[in-house]
């Protein structure tokens, strides 16, 4: 297939997952993704492990997010490690890190020197809070960023206190807007043909992903969101049904909906609760609890049966081991086999986006730590600076 | 300069997941024009949430919708489709999120646009892909959240499933979306080729859950298990969660048990030396650790932890991030003003390009008020060429 990034390069110095998320996107559009890492350690998500899964020496979730890449090993406070890589720079087209403010800075590899390297580099810059203000030195972290950001007080029931969201969603997101940045920052260059900074931060991308709620914040005298009490509600802003109810066998979820229309298909009465169109939030909590006694009456799938031949929204809370059997989930490919060699075989996800009628699929492993630095330096010339 | 000056983006699609996409490629500097249904338009006008209207229209439409244009149409009049044929003939981008078959239909599915002009990039987005079982089913953010697992990772372990308080499926395949979009235009800045992007919520959902889902596929079907309390990740040890205090919260991050013990003066702590103990313990050690920051205010705790380096942080709601210096160093917030004068306040595009802040004072379109100037430019010029 002919993938629109198919001859670039980019130099990836991030760790965790924000900028190495990006760079697994740009590497399924096509790029060529090298990641720059420390001698011995590497990135350190190579040693951060969940369930203490590891595949060879590096845990699975380092596979996750570094498949489709190449390693170069380099020493950033080695000067001659560092001559190899400014070489290296000057050849590729993009070039991301996370360092927190001042480190590039030290070594000389900030945009301003960059730029004298390779005057037509895509610079991406990954932060935890900006490069000013009072935060800018504080830990990039998920946890802390979604902590500060006001995002824990939207999701659960009002008598949680705060719930963040159980993935690291900043970083994600953070990663989504900065593979976008990058892709407007090529775009800008085929017409400039000068350099390109892009900068994005995990607040930032998490403050947009609740544009929605905080511009309804900003315009409603600064009400705070109002999370229902009733266990199930799914969004502080919207009213019942809204939520996920308990059935007799597992549990169904309503999206909005007509509510007269749907208890009387359910056979549920609200008449002393639902006066008025307005009473589905004014009554929400009260409305939830009552539409939980009647779904607990009766299994799932007779409530959606009944409920989809309505035409009501509506479907049934699956976890991974039931919604993966799906058949929607197989004809959507989602998953894709990387083979590290040596019969070792791990599964993981495809790229989301289907370009030109067909899966990204990129089967290729995550690099050992340096295992692409004798090739790199033979391709590009840098052995004669040791 | 703007990345995409001069590019124009046609824009079908209604509610969330397209329309974020279209916001991006605005904000980025495209100019994009909404097609909406004659006397409605995008059903979000009227989607209410919060029961805050602004100016007659939901303040969701209002958030989602600013710099963009609206153009309003009736798709099944032959001479509203043909001014829609002459846009698209201009256009750059084109995106929809119609049910599979509506585009069909309708004489805009992508052979037909691509016959009117093979160079533009087209955008689809679904709830489940266009071929699939599933296909007719709504593509609805909750229900998506639903049956791709995702409510079984936020809250306690006995909270049943909880749902992320957002519509974060929509914004993911939004984000998805513009990034097909942006490669496929930066392939055609280079090749002059045009091209096909279909992203749906499903697989979208799916890549948010990457890590786990994949530590699913590897772990012999093993389910997600959340701690019994103060869960943040369930996937992860203590101390990883929000922890109430004797004044609010405190979110920590990471820290080994001991030492946490050591620097909040809290000796049972001290006992847990095994590192797998964090994980395999961690109800366990979150219980002892809940009671015990109760004690003392969040800046109490924050005095000892920060100079440690321990990843920690306070927790605040809007009032109280909105307030602090962290987050207005940052200008976030930008106003718009709409055609009639009507101003809102709401937040930028994320994303900074060569040091540049990519604002814009442009707020959401009224229904159809762009028609006759795009008449003007686009049709009547055109229908005036031909003569």
């Amino acid at each position: 297939m002919n993938r629109p990034l198919e001859g670039l390069l980019v130099l990836e110095f991030c760790q965790f997952l924000a900028g190495p998320s990006a760079g697994l996107k740009l590497a399924d559009l096509g790029a060529r993704v090298i990641k720059i890492e420390r001698p011995k350690t590497g990135d350190a998500c190579r040693q951060l492990s969940i369930k203490n899964l590891f595949v060879d020496d590096d845990s699975l979730l380092f596979h996750t997010i570094n498949r489709n890449k190449e390693s170069y090993a380099a020493d950033l406070k080695n000067p001659d490690d560092l001559e190899r890589l400014k070489k290296l720079i000057s050849k590729a087209d993009i070039m991301t890190h996370n360092f927190r403010p001042g480190v590039m800075e030290k070594i000389g590899l900030d945009y301003e020197h960059v730029q004298t390297l390779n005057p037509k580099i895509i610079f991406g810059v990954v932060t935890g809070y900006g490069n000013e203000g009072p935060w800018k030195n504080k830990p990039g972290q998920d946890l802390l960023v979604q902590a500060v950001s006001g995002l824990t007080f939207l999701s659960g029931v009002d008598t949680d206190g705060p719930v963040p969201f159980g993935l690291s969603v900043s970083d994600i997101m953070c990663g989504n807007h900065l593979a976008q940045g990058i892709l407007a920052g090529l775009i800008k260059r085929a017409k400039t043909n000068k350099s390109v900074l892009v900068e994005v931060s995990l607040l930032e991308s998490i403050l947009d992903v609740q544009f929605e709620v905080i511009t309804t914040y900003l315009n409603d005298g600064g009400k705070l969101p109002d999370r229902s009490g009733a266990k199930g509600s799914a969004h502080a802003y919207l009213s019942a049904p809204y939520g996920m109810y308990e059935t007799k066998d597992g549990y169904i979820a309503m999206a909005m909906g007509n509510l007269p229309n749907i208890c009387a298909i359910i056979k549920c009465d609200i008449s002393d609760l639902y006066v008025e169109a307005g009473s589905a939030f004014e009554n929400r909590d009260k409305l939830i609890v009552r539409l939980a006694e009647t779904f607990k009456k009766e299994e799932t799938k007779k409530w959606v049966n009944l409920l989809e031949s309505h035409g009501i929204w509506c479907a049934e809370v699956l976890n991974y081991q039931t919604a993966t059997t799906l058949n929607t989930y197989k004809s959507l490919q989602i998953e894709q086999q990387l083979d590290l060699g040596n019969g070792v075989k791990i599964k993981t996800t495809v790229s989301p986006i289907r370009l030109d009628h067909e899966k990204l699929l990129a089967p290729k492993a995550a690099p050992k730590l340096g295992f692409n630095t004798p090739d790199i330096n033979k391709e590009f010339e840098l052995e004669n600076h040791t | 300069m703007r990345p995409l000056e001069d590019y124009l983006v046609i824009d079908f699609s209604q509610f969330l997941s397209g329309p974020s996409a279209s916001l991006r490629l605005a904000d980025m500097g495209a100019r994009v024009i909404k097609i909406e249904r004659l006397g409605i338009g995008d059903i979000c006008r009227t989607l209410y949430t919060s029961n805050l209207i602004m100016n007659g229209e939901s303040s969701v439409f209002h958030a989602i919708n600013r710099n963009k244009e609206s153009f309003e149409v009736d798709l099944k009049n032959e001479e509203d489709r043909d001014m829609v044929r002459e846009l698209l003939k201009k256009a750059d981008v084109m995106i929809h999120n119609f049910r599979p078959g509506v585009m069909e239909r309708l004489g805009f599915d992508y052979p037909s646009v691509c016959a009117l002009n093979p160079e533009i990039i087209y955008g689809e987005v679904s709830g489940y892909g266009t071929n699939t079982e599933w296909k007719n089913k709504p593509g609805q953010d909750l229900l998506l959240q639903s049956v791709t697992g995702l409510t079984s990772l936020t809250g306690n372990a006995d909270s049943g499933p909880v749902a992320m308080g957002l519509s974060i499926v929509d914004m993911l395949a939004g984000a998805h979306l513009a990034q097909g979009l942006l490669a496929c235009l930066y392939r055609k800045v280079i090749k002059n080729e045009g091209g096909f992007v279909q992203v749906s919520m499903m697989e979208s959902a799916y890549d948010f859950q990457f890590e786990t889902i994949t530590t699913f596929m590897n772990d012999g079907g093993a389910l997600p298990e959340r701690s019994k309390r103060n869960n943040a990740n369930a996937y992860l040890g203590a101390p990883y969660g929000i922890y109430q205090t004797e004044n609010g919260y405190l979110a920590l991050a990471m820290g080994s048990i001991p030492q946490l013990g050591q620097l909040l003066g809290c000796e049972k702590l001290e006992d847990y030396v095994e590192l797998k103990e964090a994980f395999d313990k961690r109800d366990e050690i979150k219980t002892i650790l809940a009671a015990h920051l109760l004690t003392a205010t969040t800046e109490t705790w924050l005095s000892v932890l920060e100079p440690a380096d321990i990843w920690c942080a306070d927790v605040l709601n809007w009032n109280a991030l909105m307030a602090h210096e962290g987050f207005k160093v940052l200008n976030m917030i930008q106003e718009v003003e709409m055609i009639d004068g009507y101003k809102y306040e709401t937040t930028r595009c994320p994303i900074r390009i060569d040091g540049e802040l990519l604002t814009s004072s442009k707020g959401s379109p009224k229904l159809g008020q762009d028609n006759e100037r795009i008449i003007k430019e686009f049709i009547t010029q055109n229908t005036i060429a031909n003569a």
